[in-house]
């Protein structure tokens, strides 16, 4: 495959836009990186964590009910929610997580906006044998609550950020001032495709697992390549590493969707490509929603994952440069995918990958029947029950 | 000579920082001039972002004050014009490059000019950064003041180098707030500094007494004040000049009797 990142840059976005102090450290992860990502033992550590622990392949489902309703083009969906731990997050965990021990690190930090890079990275840690530390928004400790006790259980630390929104963009900040007051023996798992290089690559290589299965899958089951691939995109881990493996095969669109709040023509919106600009902001030159001056919004999703003021670097170029399609869902549109995925397949999708659902509804029944749509279901839905519940004003207990 | 190194001859210098606008524009210009007035050397005024990430709660809280007060990027400027009418104390701006970048690098950088700001200290853009900005900045005069960190190790030589005005030394880990403890490789990065370049040194982040402005004075060329004046502008609403002048002039005093 083409390289497409250059010294940390995807054409005019990427970058390292941190204090000096992570600096020293942040080459030794990108040295350490180059290192071993090719290196036959860490791959081999890596392939067998993913499959005997993480439960990969994660299997390629037709969702046969799902296609003859919407009576358009066929729909399989990529099941990360049946990996261990429940998300697509683990993938990228494990990956940075060996790269971590590889460089002596015995703690691990993160940020969380649903709980899913928090529960992962807390799991990882249990299993390693690390200290653990989790950087959660306030209002996100309170939606996801069991993402919370999850993460404790793990044994795990959990800091409930009160700082600006208290959401996962303050649970970023904080992760990182965090890590640059202790820096020597830890290491921040960064679960987006965002920061500062190498971040963004990282989070590409260990997460494109998820479409170098699928483009195999897809074409021992059809014979063919899907004609289009969608993922929910928030900072956009999960799209990314659906993406990969397509991002040289022309024919197969790249579709993102992401979470639009309340409507991109309101101010409770998170919809970054939608209504973004460029700026530069935690660690990275990308598109970002903010005022004229350059303040950074407070944003809104109901998805606590997708609830981000901006986007991957690689991702703001596949926008610019068209090869990739960012499109926005609303809360109710992606609540009622929640709904329908869960009545159509018996599948309860997490309310993130929700998004993703939704934009396939949109887009099914217009498609030819010989037409093939690839959806990732990065997690599950379990976290999100009772907020959906309450959304529907039903109050149940946790 | 950049007129920010003329500062440092034949005296440590003393460095006070506030945020424009905290806690509002008129206390803000009177806080500038009080600082000046008490024996300042430079003022560095912070301009309020959303997402401060190398800062502690004591400027977060300072920024929230400023935003409350209706602070953006062309009323730092015009509070810059104020007190231009009032003093002529060497000014630098602390911001985050998201702001820079907004308002267009060449325009601010004109501002700054022909407001005589004669530096910029920018949190968030490390050496790698800088290229973009650099000749926008030394085309208008515009010192870009780099920071060195005790984890700076063998990038301490080229930092040092290339450096403007003067060199903002990190004092510790860690974010911005007051502390009572100092990283234990500063010394050694003094020396790294000392030896590639003439530009002086200012010693921040958590620097808050006069003893410590003693010990610290004694490494470096000057230090630099940040939180503990944030601190004092909120514990003495709404007039915290008094207080200002006083705490000024005694951390000179200590830095004078070195």
């Amino acid at each position: 495959m083409t390289t497409r990142v250059k010294n940390g840059r995807y054409g005019q976005y990427g970058g390292q836009y941190v204090p000096e102090t992570l600096m020293t450290e942040i080459k030794r992860m990108d040295d350490a990186f180059r290192e071993y990502k090719d290196d036959p033992e860490f791959k081999r550590e890596l392939t067998d964590l993913l499959n005997n622990y993480a439960n990969r392949p994660s299997m390629l489902y037709y969702a046969k009910r799902m296609s003859e309703d919407l009576g358009g083009a066929q729909i399989y969906l990529k099941r990360e929610d049946l990996n261990h731990t429940g998300a697509h997050k683990i993938n990228n965990v494990i990956g940075q997580a060996l790269l971590a021990k590889r460089m002596g690190k015995t703690r691990l930090i993160a940020e969380t906006g649903a709980g899913q890079h928090g529960v992962a990275t807390a799991t990882i840690a249990a299993l390693f044998g690390m200290e653990c530390e989790i950087f959660m928004g306030k209002e996100d400790t309170e939606r996801q609550k069991l993402n919370v006790y999850r993460m404790e259980l793990l044994g795990a630390k959990v800091h409930a950020v009160t700082a600006g929104s208290m959401v996962l963009k303050d649970a970023i900040t904080a992760a990182m001032q965090e890590w640059t007051r202790r820096v020597a023996d830890t290491f921040y798992v960064m679960g987006s495709a965002t920061g500062p290089a190498p971040y963004p690559e990282m989070v590409h290589h260990f997460q494109s697992v998820i479409s170098q299965e699928a483009r195999k899958q897809i074409i021992k089951e059809t014979g063919k390549l899907p004609d289009a691939v969608v993922a929910c995109v928030g900072g956009g881990s999960n799209a990314i590493g659906s993406f990969a493996a397509f991002l040289d095969d022309k024919s197969v669109q790249l579709i993102g969707a992401e979470a639009a709040g309340k409507g991109v023509n309101t101010n409770q919106t998170a919809a970054t490509i939608a209504k973004g600009s460029d700026g530069i902001f935690h660690g990275m030159k990308s598109i970002f929603l903010q005022d004229k001056n350059g303040q950074i919004d407070s944003v809104y999703s109901i998805s606590a994952g997708l609830d981000y003021p901006g986007i991957g670097p690689e991702h703001a170029k596949l926008a610019v440069s068209k090869r990739a399609q960012y499109v926005d869902i609303t809360d109710d549109e992606a609540v009622a995918a929640f709904e329908y995925i869960a009545k159509t397949e018996g599948i309860v999708a997490a309310i993130e990958s929700s998004h993703a659902i939704a934009y396939v509804q949109k887009i099914a029944p217009a498609m030819q029947k010989n037409q093939i749509i690839i959806c990732t279901l990065s997690g599950r839905g379990d976290k999100d029950v009772a907020a959906i519940a309450k959304y529907r004003g039903i109050k149940i207990d946790e | 000579m950049n007129k920010l190194s003329q500062v440092f001859q034949n005296k440590k210098a003393f460095i006070g920082f506030v945020v424009a606008g905290d806690p509002n524009f008129e206390a803000t210009v009177d806080n500038v001039i009080a600082l000046a007035e008490g024996g300042a050397d430079i003022v560095e005024i912070g301009l309020p972002f959303s997402d401060p990430v190398a800062d502690g709660p004591v400027i977060q809280e300072a920024d929230l004050r400023a935003f409350a007060a209706g602070m953006n990027t062309d009323k730092v400027f015009e509070l810059v014009k104020k007190i231009r009418e009032k003093t002529q104390v060497p000014l630098v701006f602390l911001t985050y490059l998201n702001l820079v970048f907004k308002y267009g690098y060449q325009n601010f950088c004109a501002k700054c000019q022909a407001l005589e700001v004669s530096g910029l200290i920018i949190p968030d853009m490390p050496y790698e950064e800088k290229g973009e900005l650099e000749p926008i900045a030394k085309e208008n005069e515009v010192a870009l003041i780099p920071l060195v960190a005790p984890t700076s190790g063998d990038r301490v030589e080229k930092i040092a180098r290339d450096a403007q005005g003067f060199i903002y030394v990190v004092s510790s880990l860690g974010i911005t707030g007051t502390r009572n403890t100092f990283a234990k490789e500063l010394e050694d990065v003094l020396k790294q500094i000392k030896k590639v370049t003439n530009t002086p040194t200012a010693i921040g982040f958590g620097v808050h007494t006069p003893k410590q402005a003693k010990e610290l004075g004694k490494l470096a060329d000057g230090v630099i004040v940040g939180s503990e004046i944030v601190k004092i502008i909120k514990d003495n609403q709404p007039d915290a000049t008094k207080a200002i002048k006083e705490y000024t002039s005694e951390m000179k005093k200590a830095l004078q009797s070195i």
